[in-house]
């Protein structure tokens, strides 16, 4: 103890410490099983970099080709590039070096996954409203650069696969107008493959995105800090406190604890599955490829998008290329991605809504967003499934032109049913909590009147359980008004028709009046 | 931040005056407010764990956590253990597998161990209570506000930023210039040579035998038998110096035989195939994958990365799947010696679409 209290001061009396103690020390966080997600994706992040810079100390990212001397018996004579070969030793001649590299492939998969669900968890409920849009975009760019960090990584073993992933790459940047061939010619070093690439990829992927994401993690987690966790509405939760447990020691046990669970479970898969088996695929060469190869997951839906372009698209005007089967999924992706980084603005247009909202509402009670959000799912997820067309034909026996065709269908009308159907459910739902408020739940007690009758006797719920079901914030469509010089602008008119949009099929939560009207 | 403990009901007072007066000055936009909401009735009566209330099973959960920590030290030192009892042993592929496992779950005990042990203490231990803590608007004080104002308006004033204009557009000028070296240093990614130019060209060329990929024996049109399908790269390849690969990701060929009456040759290609035998490039169109599945009875070919389909019978046209032009053929014949060679170079450039191509 007494050397415990010598360590704090003399930390304190260099750092100011205390300080930082005394302000985040017992910041409360709330609970919820979907705030983990965001947790899940920091630690995979932490799992990666100690599992990649083992990984550094014995890779050689270098396009010389080499002879394969190694123990992997059918790869011995054939030449690769010193690339491949190192990722081959680190399989095979490194005591835990193929631990690392599956540990390090199943993290970031897991790092992208639950940086999307945790999205999807922020966006569905309403999360990004002020004052956290802005982090909402950090939490984008996040998105995109861990993207960037898997495409990168999957990169440098050299393989077959990975080379064939380097070669479409190549021929979409071939097709950008005016500087295409340009493009691809500097960032190859060379004609397609040249003996540049995987050197120059390997210090995007293990110095430069990697400081820009922990830059931008750091942002994030600053935001976090200032505009405090948002947490779901419940009895004696309000827009103005924060309620659930202290940093020390509680949320600091459960996190740290939470930490080595997910790393836990990240060693586990890691031991008991193959991912990723390079030596199988043998190394780069621009003539063979095998079937049935699969992106990792998160590439899916750029690659689907590739793949439900139909046949001829591409016009030569004054001599001029222009492949529209590259530039329409590359295009449309990049506004498909757009979309989702600024809907936080949208929305805050539409609602004009300038408070502060740091309850978590329910996806149910904002109908039309719930609805976007499916369509973007449902889009997302037509791409994604078209990765794997070629699968799915084999799998079940279907015509690979069936399959393109029905999923061509879920991508381009896929999210107006899903938008449809959400929307309508949302609003099921809500009529049914409000029916709940009102008159309580059915108690399964069947009672006989006097008269002879049957009835099911309702229960009420209590003031607690209640007030999850009547706590929502309720919008309603913008009235057009002319403006101080007697004029409507035509933002106006868009803003209202928007807000019509998103507001005109609405149910207003139960009030104190019906409340107690319905009670007497 | 200061944290209340909340002890069941009473506080609900206290969150219910909090919304009152935190009421914000800010609009509300198109969001209702009623005058008549359902109150929030505050926090529900607080419900004890029962390691609050037996002693007995209090004991029994801090058992449960340090016999977790006690493992996962064990997990630890099996890993270790693991690391030397299996080694990896060349030729055996078995022991990698084995030495990947052990170690793994060796590590992974060392993990859970800590993680469940920790995540249980704070669950069933530690103290238990929620905790509230108020919340401020993120905006600064209006005070805060005014003093950052004062600020800049110092700086600007010592500075003479705003006054001083043919100060600050110089400056911004410098600025706006400076990056402009850093882009012109990337020139030298590559070579000096204009890569459209090289898009353009292949290694094949008037009399260069097609040879097998990726031995490089010469091919005899009697060898190509109907229905079989060649893998083919230009003589001289495999015995480049230097851009073996580069060379090779253009001059890609694929060599099939058709039954001549299903053969459907155009015009202006009369004798660039002999005797049934065509060759096309085998570098795909779309974005340049290697057209490898070959379909003998549709004579179909069929490109991995993204299913376009090419009709060898019609002139390999695309008959499906996001490829827009059909494969460039490769005019061939036979020399004395019986061998396919090349009569040119590919007539347009192979693999995928850019800017210049059809200039
Ligand atoms: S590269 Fe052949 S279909 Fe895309």
């Amino acid at each position: 103890m007494r050397f415990t209290g010598w360590a704090a001061n003399y930390i304190d009396e260099r750092t100011s410490a205390s300080t930082a103690v005394k302000t985040l020390g017992r910041k409360i966080f709330p609970d919820h099983w979907s705030f983990m997600l965001g947790e899940v994706a920091l630690y995979s992040f932490v799992v990666i970099l100690l599992s990649g810079t083992f990984l550094t100390f014995f890779f050689d990212p270098s396009m010389t080709e080499v002879e394969y001397e190694g123990s992997y018996v059918p790869l011995q004579g054939i030449p690769m590039s010193v690339a491949y070969h190192s990722s081959l030793d680190i399989s095979f001649e490194i005591r835990g070096g193929l631990l690392m590299r599956q540990v390090h492939h199943w993290a970031a998969l897991l790092f992208v996954a639950s940086i999307g669900l945790h999205m999807l968890r922020v966006f569905f409920t309403g999360a990004f409203r002020k004052p956290r849009e802005l982090n909402w975009v950090i939490g984008f760019l996040l998105f995109v650069l861990a993207m960037a960090l898997g495409f990168t990584g999957y990169s440098l073993p050299d393989d077959l696969l990975s080379g064939n992933g380097l070669r479409i790459i190549d021929g979409m940047i071939k097709a950008v107008p005016l500087a295409g061939g340009w493009i691809s010619y500097l960032l190859f070093g060379d004609e397609f493959p040249g003996t540049d690439i995987i050197p120059r990829l390997y210090v995007l992927h293990i110095l430069l995105l990697p400081a820009i994401l922990v830059a931008l993690i750091g942002a994030h987690m600053v935001l976090l800090i200032v505009n405090k966790h948002t947490q779901f509405a419940g009895p004696g939760r309000t827009n103005d406190n924060v309620v659930g447990a202290p940093v020390m020691p509680v949320f600091a046990a459960k996190a740290g604890g939470f930490f080595f669970i997910v790393f836990g479970v990240i060693v586990l898969i890691a031991s008991l599955f193959t991912i990723n088996p390079i030596w199988n695929y043998g190394p780069y060469d621009p003539s063979p490829v095998s079937a049935g190869t699969q992106p990792d997951w998160y590439i899916g839906f750029a690659d689907g998008a590739l793949r439900l372009i139909p046949p001829h698209l591409e016009t030569v005007i004054f001599g001029y290329t222009w492949s529209w089967n590259v530039l329409i999924p590359l295009v449309g992706l990049l506004v498909f991605l757009a979309a989702a980084a600024l809907y936080p603005f949208l929305e805050a247009w539409v609602t004009g809504d300038k408070r502060e909202h740091h309850i978590a509402e329910r996806p149910r009670n904002n109908p039309t967003r719930t609805a976007i959000g499916a369509a973007g799912v449902t889009f997302y997820a037509g791409l994604w499934a078209a990765a794997s067309s070629d699968l799915i034909a084999t799998h079940f026996r279907l015509s690979i032109e069936g399959v393109i065709h029905a999923l061509q269908f879920v991508t381009v009308v896929g999210p107006f049913i899903a938008y449809f159907v959400t929307k309508r459910v949302c609003l099921a739902l809500m009529r049914k909590d409000r029916e709940i408020a009102l008159h309580g739940f059915e108690s399964g007690r069947i009672v006989r009147l006097p008269g002879g009758e049957y009835i099911e006797v309702h229960e009420q719920l209590d003031d607690y359980e209640r007030w999850k079901l009547v706590s929502y914030e309720e919008y309603q469509p913008l009235m057009v008004r002319p403006d101080a010089r007697g004029r409507i602008t035509a933002r106006q008119r868009v803003r209202a028709s928007m807000s019509r949009w998103f507001f005109e099929d609405r149910i207003s939560p139960v009030t104190q009046r019906e409340l107690e009207s319905q009670r007497h | 931040m200061m944290a209340d403990d909340h002890d069941g009901t009473t506080s609900g007072e206290a969150a219910e005056t909090a919304v009152e007066k935190h009421a914000s000055s800010a609009s509300p936009g198109v969001a209702v407010e009623r005058a008549d909401r359902i109150p929030n009735p505050g926090f529900p009566p607080e419900r004890l764990r029962v390691t609050d209330t037996d002693p007995a099973k209090e004991r029994a959960a801090e058992r449960t956590v340090s016999g977790l920590f006690l493992l996962s030290v064990v997990g630890s030192v099996l890993a270790v253990v693991a690391y030397f009892a299996f080694p990896i042993v060349e030729g055996d592929p078995s022991t990698i597998r084995l030495n990947n496992l052990f170690l793994g779950l060796g590590i992974t005990l060392g993990l859970l161990g800590i993680g469940i042990g920790a995540v249980h203490w704070s669950k069933a231990l530690m103290h238990g209570h929620e905790l509230v803590e108020e919340r401020h608007g993120t905006r600064g004080s209006d005070e805060t506000r005014a003093k950052a104002v004062e600020i800049f308006q110092a700086g600007n004033a010592e500075s003479g930023f705003t006054r001083r204009s043919l100060v600050r557009n110089t400056l911004i000028g410098a600025l706006v210039a400076t990056p402009i070296p850093a882009i012109a240093i990337f020139r030298d990614l590559a070579p000096a040579e204009d890569p459209i130019a090289l898009l353009k060209h292949t290694m094949w060329e008037e009399g260069v035998r097609l040879t097998r990929d990726p031995s490089g024996t010469p091919i005899k049109a009697s060898e190509v038998t109907i229905g079989s399908a060649f893998h083919v790269i230009p003589e001289g390849l495999t015995e480049l110096e230097s851009h073996k690969l580069e060379e090779k990701a253009k001059a890609a060929v694929l060599l099939m035989r058709l039954p001549l009456d299903r053969l459907n040759e155009r015009e202006d290609r009369q004798g660039w195939s002999y005797d049934g035998i065509v060759a096309y490039s085998k570098i795909c169109t779309h974005v340049g994958c290697p057209v490898a599945l070959y379909e003998q009875q549709t004579h179909h070919l069929l490109c991995p990365c993204h299913q376009s389909e090419f009709d060898v019978a019609n002139h390999a046209e695309v008959i499906f799947g996001p490829a827009a032009r059909p494969l460039p053929q490769l005019p061939i014949t036979v020399d004395e010696e019986g061998y396919l060679v090349a009569k040119s170079d590919f007539t347009e450039p192979v693999g995928p679409s850019f800017w210049e191509r059809a200039l």
